[in-house]
């Protein structure tokens, strides 16, 4: 890591002092690459009918020791560390936990086998060509991916550091190591196999386009202000005298860019349906779930700590950007006849929400991003492991005519399922509502005109999206079953996941309180 | 903001719910243990199921009733009260607590949901008995009767619009009860799309007082309504307006209501004509401060209740389908409520009155018409029947109490409600007084005719029967309800109405009913005039429904005739103004959406054309277009940034 030396370099007095690491700040981050790298060495040497049972062990353990870790000893040791490096304050301790729990989630989600030897989600053998005869024999072989599984503790482990990195390199590699194994998770569906790799072939294209538009954002910034680091920056922009203004607007255009397209937002979105129809379902959920919260921190960090001072420079065109990201998701919507890209787009519009509570500027809209964020993830992976689970002659039955009449054979697949989307639609008594509600709430108290603007239009696209969930439901208990659709019987892995991902959509609905006073003391950023 | 809130904090508090009152919970939950064991329970509960629905309905009417003993004991000011039961969103300054205001409005309500909601229960017993799914049916019944309660007795505009939304659900999930038949389930979307322009509506009112108020509690909107900005309230008082059009059938959203009667019977009688559709008016009056601040929104409901009670008349006369005559009826009646609720302070204890009296009446005629088509085969077709009274002596009795009821034959309880309301819209100067009076008068005439047409059509004259029906009366589980409910056609009006009781008992929420409003025309002619065009229309419909043979087939009619046959061409009106666009819209975008013409095509393709051709034109997308418009998307960014700097 040639640049990371150049940056402490300029950071650097005159004899050399080893940085001081606060391992007890960092260890959650710390187990889960242990966890990951464990992982590694399970799938090199663990005898082949061991690895699942042996890989999925380590990744719950690792998660639910990051987590028990990260609330009885992190909590109490906050602080900025790693050479100014890593800040673990507030929001982001909050998104970790929200992180670990929504990953051990997801894990469950991957590890489901439907009565197969391996994960089913995954190919037996990712590097054979679709359709080889190399691909039949790791099929008859009874090969199983299980290296999915540190591939989602790396992927974890980028994600955590990315809402806590305190300067943008540490920022840019957090970006990249959450991406990479993702973009690997990506291309391994065990079916319809060219469209995944498409899709990850795609995912990592444009994903490698938007990461040159962050580091050449971070670097005008550096050249602006002569540091990486997010609360240097921030003193650059109120004292600045004013020879290098130039570069100023257009590193934070390209920075924010960057970040923009990991949550999805319009005109950098176009990614999203391809990737989410493609990737195996669980990775879709775990995707659609953590990147967003990963990637929102992110923000929060980058905007709140950074470029507060200079916000009516640019503040404009991120309005704009959450307009039209709320606008595009959900008209959208409405014409998809794929149940992943339909929820592919809601989670378009779902970013644009988000963004009109990162827009108030305010401690109540960083706590409004973090319960969000808590609430629509549990919902989405509940929601893309139900997905998962109804098929139609051994794969997913992912096109909306294939969903009908699910009601009359699968009551109670479909009545979660209509409770989810009623959460996505952000109906009263579910965590969609409160969510919205804790949002718009200061978009509205202090967002000003543009903030009651943004409101407007969230709420009418809160009702074109209510819409298309509602006519979901109805396409689910108003018409005639399809033939050979059913809901597979699931392990208690997958049983797991929807019940507590509903639980959570419904306790946050009803309940909230604890929760958004959790996020509202949680919402200041350490400087 | 801060300060309107304190003020309404400061303002009249109600006190807490003590005794009996503080158990008014059970009236919601109730009914939703019900659902829960029904719709959950399975297979197990099919066998007594049913019963236990009907057990917990009437369960909630004793309650309702005893809270209702308790309330009649304390002095006017004294009766409402406010019961806690969880603080719900605390997000920062801003609270919402989830509580009930059990006051004599909500009572009102309750009583006549719980007590008309667990007849058309037992009445259900008889008219699905043979249902294989009747367990399902009852559950979704439960569940409704628990979402109007949590409507009605709600405390705070949000807990009300968590009702609202809940009896939208239970009322799709009834229309397309039997969604076996397409079209069916086709009515049970077009009333969810309806309905979600209404609920629209109602988000945004919530949101505006929220803005206004920093607060949606009835209490608190109440207080700040008549301090607060003219344009925020009038605002508020037209989208609130929008909301009771969606749920209540008002112009222009009425389309819905003909089609939902493809839910069974006992649904269209509970759901679409005594309670669920009355929540607009209940939404109206329960937003009275908002109203009486703001004229021009209150003008805006009388001119949609005078709209929808002459369309919804005119569209009467014209269906042969009982069950759409009698949709077509209830708009129109609701209308009636609509306009008196706008008229203010004047007609709100009017309102009220005329939906508690037609909720006996409609609910009962609708059995009736359940009653008839169980006696014959499921028919639907006025010019079918004919000549039922000497079979259906029952039916006949209860239904033509009904019938006098609705077209206000002096003594009767429509006679007490509608009077009272035509009346109050004569009230005032100028040409408001005169049209708003005029239309209601003549509504008056039109109603009477197509309801006798109905009456006499199906009961009167010679029997135009299909060959294979023969035409019994139902059971006593349907029979006996149906008597109830006659019952208090007849004489709930004459016992609340000239007795002044009405307007006492809402006093204390509406307001005073102002006393000696000058009406343009002396009260006594209205009631005169009114009676003559009630006897013309009957006499009308006497010569060409009873007197005359009724042809079996429906003659091609005038163009007034046709055209109220097909709605008055409502929904091509939906379709060219609201569809069109919309389609246009989401396809210039599917365009813009950076897939260029092959995409829109394959889009569209995509549609009809299933799984396999998306994902085939999936494997042609190109990841290099995505890439420009990003990059477009950067430079536009920066670009607009600059120039704006």
């Amino acid at each position: 890591m040639p640049a990371v030396t150049v940056s402490f370099a300029s950071a650097l007095p005159a004899a050399f002092q080893a940085t001081q690491v606060d391992y007890k700040a960092i260890a959650p981050m710390l187990v889960v690459f242990g966890g990951a790298l464990l992982g590694v060495l399970v799938e090199a040497f663990a005898p082949r009918r061991l690895r699942y049972l042996v890989q999925v062990g380590v990744a719950v353990v690792a998660l639910v020791v990051a987590f028990v870790v990260l609330v009885t000893v992190s909590v109490h040791d906050q602080g900025i560390t790693l050479a100014r490096a890593v800040v673990i304050d507030g929001p982001a301790l909050f998104l970790q936990g929200t992180l670990l729990a929504i990953t051990l989630l997801s894990v469950l989600t991957m590890a489901e086998r439907f009565g197969g030897e391996g994960p089913d989600a995954f190919t037996p053998m990712g590097a054979s060509v679709p359709g080889s005869p190399q691909e039949a024999a790791a099929l008859r072989a009874g090969l199983a991916t299980s290296e999915v599984f540190p591939l989602t503790l790396f992927s974890l482990g980028g994600m955590m550091l990315f809402p806590a990195a305190g300067d943008l390199l540490t920022m840019f590699i957090a970006l990249e190591v959450l991406s990479l194994p993702l973009y690997l998770l990506c291309g391994l569906a065990r079916r319809r196999r060219l469209l995944s790799q498409e899709a990850a072939l795609k995912y990592f294209l444009l994903g490698a386009f938007s990461s040159a538009f962050f580091l050449f954002g971070a670097a005008l910034l550096y050249g602006y202000s002569g540091s990486v680091y997010l609360s240097d920056i921030a003193k650059a922009v109120t004292t600045a005298s004013g020879d290098l203004d130039g570069l100023l607007l257009p590193g934070v255009v390209l920075v924010l860019v960057g970040l923009l397209f990991k949550v999805a937002a319009v005109p950098f979105h176009s990614w999203t349906p391809d990737v989410y129809q493609g990737a195996p379902t669980p990775v879709t959920g775990f995707m659609a779930a953590a990147t967003k919260i990963a990637a929102f921190g992110a923000i929060l960090r980058l905007v709140y700590v950074g470029l507060e001072a200079n916000r009516w420079d640019w503040r404009g065109g991120v309005i704009v950007v959450a307009a039209l990201t709320m606008v595009v998701g959900s008209v959208l919507s409405v014409t998809q006849t794929d149940i992943k890209r339909l929820l592919a787009y809601s989670s378009i519009a779902h970013a644009g929400f988000v963004l009109v509570a990162v827009l108030a500027f305010d401690r109540l809209g960083v706590a409004g991003v973090l319960f969000y964020l808590v609430a629509y993830s549990f919902t989405t992976i509940a929601a893309f492991a139900i997905v998962s689970m109804v098929r139609q002659g051994g794969s997913e039955a992912s096109h909306l005519s294939q969903w009908a009449g699910l009601g009359r054979n699968h009551p109670v697949v479909a009545f979660v399922f209509a409770f989810l989307l009623l959460a996505f639609a952000g109906i009263p008594l579910t965590s969609g509502f409160t969510a919205k509600f804790a949002a718009f709430a200061p978009a509205l108290a202090h967002g000003g005109t543009y903030g009651v603007w943004l409101v407007v239009i969230g709420v009418l696209c809160s009702v074109i999206t209510a819409f298309v969930y509602f006519r979901l439901i109805v396409l689910m208990y108003f018409t005639k079953p399809v033939e050979g659709v059913v809901a597979e019987q699931v392990s208690p892995l997958t049983t797991v996941a929807i019940t507590v991902g509903t639980l959570a959509t419904l306790v946050l609905g009803v309940v909230p309180a604890q929760v958004l006073e959790l996020a509202k003391s949680s919402s200041l950023f350490l400087r | 903001m801060t300060s309107l809130a304190t003020l309404a904090a400061a303002q009249g508090n109600v006190p807490a719910a003590t005794g009996i009152t503080a158990y008014a919970w059970l009236l919601v939950a109730l009914p939703l243990l019900g659902a829960a064991v029904l719709l959950f329970g399975g297979r197990v509960t099919d066998a007594w199921g049913p019963y236990f629905a009907v057990a917990m309905s009437w369960a909630a009417f004793v309650v309702g009733l005893l809270i209702w003993l308790v309330m009649l004991g304390r002095p006017g000011g004294e009766r409402a009260a406010d019961l806690h039961l969880f603080s719900w969103v605390p997000a920062g300054s801003f609270k919402v607590d989830a509580g009930m205001l059990v006051d004599q409005l909500s009572l009102a309500f309750v009583l006549l949901v719980t007590f008309v909601g667990s007849l058309i229960h037992v009445y259900s017993l008889g008219y699905m008995a043979h249902d294989p799914d009747k367990r399902r049916f009852f559950g979704y019944l439960n569940l409704f009767v628990a979402a109007m309660l949590l409507l009605v007795l709600a405390n705070s505009y949000l807990l009300l619009y968590v009702g609202w939304e809940g009896v939208g659900l239970a009322s799709y999930l009834l229309i397309g009860f039997w969604s076996q038949n397409p079209s069916y389930a086709t009515a049970g979307n077009k009333a969810f799309i309806a309905n979600r322009v209404g609920d629209f509506g109602l988000s945004v009112a919530i949101m505006i007082m929220f803005v206004t108020f920093g607060a949606v509690d009835f209490q608190s909107v109440d207080a700040g309504a008549s301090h607060a900005n003219g344009a925020a309230v009038t605002a508020m008082g037209l989208m609130l307006l929008l909301g009771a059009c969606g749920k209540s059938a008002q112009f222009p959203l009425q389309s819905w209501l003909g089609d939902a009667m493809a839910g069974p019977t006992p649904v269209s009688a509970l759901i679409h004509a005594a309670t669920m559709v009355t929540a607009g008016v209940y939404l109206v009056v329960r937003s009275h401060a908002i109203f009486d601040a703001s004229p021009g929104a209150q003008l805006a409901v009388v001119i949609v209740g005078a709209i929808t009670l002459l369309f919804g008349a005119v569209v009467g006369c014209a269906k042969d389908d009982i069950k759409k005559a009698l949709a077509a009826s209830t708009m129109s009646q609701i209308g009636y409520m609509m306009l008196a609720a706008g008229l203010g302070p004047v007609g709100y204890a009017f309102a009220i009155f005329h939906l508690l009296t037609h909720g006996f009446f409609k609910a009962g005629m609708f059995l009736g018409a359940g009653s008839v088509m169980h006696g014959m085969n499921d028919q639907v077709d006025m010019r079918r029947f004919g000549g039922l009274s000497t079979v259906m002596k029952v039916t006949w009795v209860t239904f033509g109490l009904g019938w006098l009821a609705i077209i206000g034959f002096p003594g009767l309880s429509g006679y007490w409600s509608k009077d009272k309301i035509i009346e109050s819209a004569f009230v005032g100067d100028g040409w408001h007084a005169w049209v708003f009076g005029l239309a209601a008068m003549i509504g008056a005439g039109i109603t009477a005719f197509y309801m006798s047409r109905l009456f006499f059509m199906t009961f009167q004259g010679e029997r135009r029967w299909t060959d294979d029906v023969h035409p019994h009366e139902s059971p006593l589980t349907m029979t006996v309800p149906m008597v109830v409910l006659a019952v208090g056609s007849a004489l709930l009006g004459v016992a609340i109405g000239p007795t002044g009781i009405i307007q006492s008992w809402l006093e204390p929420v509406v307001g005073t009913h102002p006393e000696h409003e000058h009406t343009v025309l002396p009260a006594l002619a209205i009631t005169l005039l009114t009676l003559l065009l009630v006897a013309a229309g009957i006499a009308l419909a006497w010569m060409r429904y009873w007197r005359d043979a009724v042809p079996t087939m429906a003659p091609a009619g005038s163009l007034l005739t046709q055209a109220a046959r097909h709605d008055l061409y409502q929904d091509e009106v939906n379709e060219g103004l609201l569809m069109r666009p919309g389609i246009h819209l989401t396809r210039s975008l599917v365009f813009a959406d950076n897939r260029g013409v092959d995409g829109a095509v394959g889009g569209l393709a995509a549609l009809v054309g299933g799984t396999s051709s998306r994902v085939r034109r999936l494997q042609n997308g190109f990841a290099r277009s995505y890439a420009l418009t990003m990059l477009a998307g950067v430079v536009v960014f920066l670009g607009a940034l600059w120039v704006i700097q």
